[in-house]
């Protein structure tokens, strides 16, 4: 065992060196050209430096100066695990699937490891995933240990799922790196309720990939709780593709973690399908987390909504990109764009860059951005009815953020993203 | 009762107050006149604790206790209401949420027991009856998309529901047909008793035929230039400001 511990992308390469015998997947072929080609990728790219457009508001520098250990070796117990919300529930500690912690018997479709479903899975991973144009993803390719598989079949409703990570406590940094894998078929719905905590002390990174695949008039309600640990760093990314008729309404609360990205990559790939993409992002002093999103109109008559809201405090800095392409075939494409920003604090910062490429003659698009402060008028109009101060803020803090969350239709998600909001506020204000 | 001394008041280091004298004893309603620019607004404001006016010199006491060092939060739980000329629209704040977060404050800043959502809706629906409003009004965001007359009825009704003991009403009779502007001096009227005050600020004569005040006062330039009683808001709607500034 070596006990030189490389940062950076050098880093990971060498581990991966280590590790290569030992990943899920080394007797399968398919998989271990996979992460050799993924390997090659992040060995030309290596980490997204801000000269990549990409990244021009994110430094990446903390994440790729850190050493971290591969969690293999430093398995934690779920010591942390939040309780459950509903029935079926699958946890994942440090990237890792426990089944001693997970509830999914009695489930209407199939759901597992994908360390255990991997040699049937060759047809799925990296259908959607990018690796050659994502760097993140490379890593992700190279080092994944596990991750969740669901198989909805056709018209199945498959209720609400909850998707549980913690990172453990630890001396060492450490990075996990799961591969989730989503496919309803015609007709299917579930609800996704994840949510990655993590401890307080630890640094660590949390590198999840998802791709979601989207049958005919299938429902996906995705709803992401992001509360990481204050050391802890999420670079998430998700891919979705949406057949006919079907519907991604993902919505994503950025509400912990030291520096966080929430990275989505959309294709309304059918007509009449509709993908709603919704966030909050909640953020205290020294707390970095980007949204980037891109969305591809590749069809006609399809609907994207998206609201995001950031509030700032102390020195805390957000950003969003919102990119959508609207192609010459998605005629009669709806679209709509909304980002704002509430700054608490003059030393907060917000990076907002929405973007419009429209190659179709008939589309109804539009989009904004708003930066504020909190309306003084509208806290004097609730002081003055005896409302104190700190309870008038947070008042028009929810306020604010209500837009955002009011558009996610499935209660039980709903209800876990209020709680979750309403949890960051009194911590705040205590 | 509101007894102001000597108040003198700034706004971007503009003088607009310059020396109000003024006693409200308690079960009295004042009116306060006076042409546009000579100070209404800004005593209104000033009373009620708006950030932005700078009280320069002068007292303002309620029952004794000096609202000029408190938060407005804390001058609304001793009593202080504010009936705003503009009232603020709160997009995403549900009307029924504020309305009982307020109430409770009040309740909580008199030692009274806070009201449950049941409780507090079936003291807001009967409220709402007698100001002839609409239920739904409770559901929609605080005065969003309400009409300038469901504003100032929104007003009126937490006004009724906070039971001040002393209301100030800024201009409430802007922007008001008639018949709303009957409604809302009926929910003034209703409050009335031994240990509630009111000064109504207003630019016309109009709404004092419907809340009769037992003193009415000119304010001119930043004073008080001339008190009376009811009759001279009708001299006043006869003659313009004009003739009071000769005496004055």
């Amino acid at each position: 065992m070596n006990t030189v511990v490389h940062s950076g992308a050098e880093g990971f390469l060498h581990r991966f060196d280590g590790l290569r015998a030992r990943l899920p997947g080394q007797r399968l072929a398919w998989v271990q050209a996979l992460r050799e080609g993924a390997a090659e990728q992040f060995r030309a790219a290596g980490f997204p430096t801000r000269r990549v457009e990409a990244w021009k508001y994110t430094d990446l520098r903390p994440v790729a100066d850190a050493a971290f250990d591969e969690a293999l070796t430093i398995l934690g117990d779920g010591e942390g695990l939040p309780a459950p919300r509903g029935e079926r529930r699958a946890v994942f500690v440090d990237g890792r699937f426990r089944e001693e912690h997970s509830s999914l018997d009695g489930a209407s479709f199939a759901v597992g490891s994908l360390a255990h479903e991997l040699p049937r899975l060759e047809s799925r991973l990296g259908a959607l995933a990018r690796p050659g144009e994502e760097a993140l993803v490379a890593l992700n390719t190279m080092l994944f240990e596990d991750g969740l598989v669901i198989t909805v079949p056709a018209g199945i409703a498959g209720g609400v799922l909850e998707l549980s990570s913690i990172a453990s406590r630890s001396e060492r940094p450490s990075a996990f790196h799961p591969r989730h894998l989503i496919r309803l078929e015609a007709g299917a719905s579930l609800t996704i309720i994840e949510e990655a905590s993590g401890p307080e002390g630890t640094r660590y990174l949390h590198n999840p990939v998802f791709e979601i695949e989207l049958a005919e008039g299938a429902v996906l309600t995705h709803a992401r709780i992001q509360r990481e640990g204050v050391k802890g760093f999420q670079l998430g990314t998700v891919y979705a593709r949406i057949e006919a008729g079907a519907t991604y309404d993902n919505f994503t609360l950025n509400a912990g973690g030291r520096l966080v990205r929430n990275e989505i990559h959309a294709v309304l790939a059918g007509p009449k399908s509709t993908c709603h993409m919704n966030g909050a992002q909640l953020l205290r002093d020294g707390q970095h987390a980007d949204t980037t999103t891109v969305l591809d109109h590749a069809a006609p008559d399809c609907a994207s909504r998206q609201t995001y809201k950031t509030v700032l405090q102390g020195k805390s800095r957000g950003v969003f990109q919102g990119k959508i392409h609207v192609h010459q075939v998605a005629q009669r494409t709806d679209g709509y764009q909304m980002n704002q920003a509430l700054l608490l604090s003059p030393e907060a910062e917000i990076d907002s860059k929405p973007q419009l490429e429209i190659y179709a003659d008939d589309v109804k698009c539009s989009h904004g951005a708003t930066v504020g402060a909190l309306d003084a008028e509208q806290l004097f109009y609730l002081r003055a009815r005896g409302i104190p101060e700190g309870k008038a803020r947070s008042m028009l803090v929810e306020a604010f953020l209500q837009e955002a969350i009011e558009g996610v239709t499935d209660e039980t998600a709903r209800a876990a993203l209020e709680e979750a909001v309403a949890g960051w506020w009194s911590k705040e204000a205590a | 009762m509101l007894r102001i001394e000597g108040l003198t008041a700034e706004v971007d280091g503009k003088p607009i107050l310059k020396g109000i004298d003024l006693e409200v004893p308690a079960g009295e309603v004042h009116a306060i006149m006076g042409p546009n620019g000579s100070g209404k607004s800004t005593l209104s404001y000033v009373l009620a604790g708006r950030e932005g006016y700078e009280v320069t010199g002068g007292s303002a006491t309620l029952n004794g206790v000096d609202l000029l060092a408190m938060e407005p939060e804390e001058r609304a739980a001793a009593g202080v209401f504010l009936a705003f000329q503009y009232p603020v629209e709160l997009p995403g704040v549900g009307n029924a949420n504020f309305l009982r977060t307020a109430l409770n404050a009040i309740r909580r800043g008199k030692g009274e027991a806070e009201l449950d959502a049941m409780q507090f809706l079936k003291l807001a629906r009967a409220r709402l009856k007698e100001l002839q409003m609409s239920e739904d009004m409770l559901k929609r965001g605080v005065n969003v998309g309400f009409s300038g007359g469901e504003k100032k009825r929104n007003e009126v009704l937490q006004m009724a529901l906070l039971r001040p003991s002393l209301a100030i009403l800024d201009e409430t009779d802007s922007g008001l047909d008639i018949d709303a502007l009957k409604i809302v001096a009926d929910g003034v009227n209703a409050l009335r008793a031994p240990d509630f005050s009111a000064l109504v600020i207003t630019h016309y004569q109009r709404l004092l035929d419907y809340i009769v005040p037992d003193k009415v006062h000119v304010l001119m330039q930043g004073r008080i230039a001339q008190t009376g009683g009811p009759e001279l808001a009708k001299q006043l709607e006869a003659s313009g400001y004009a003739s009071v500034q000769a005496a004055a």
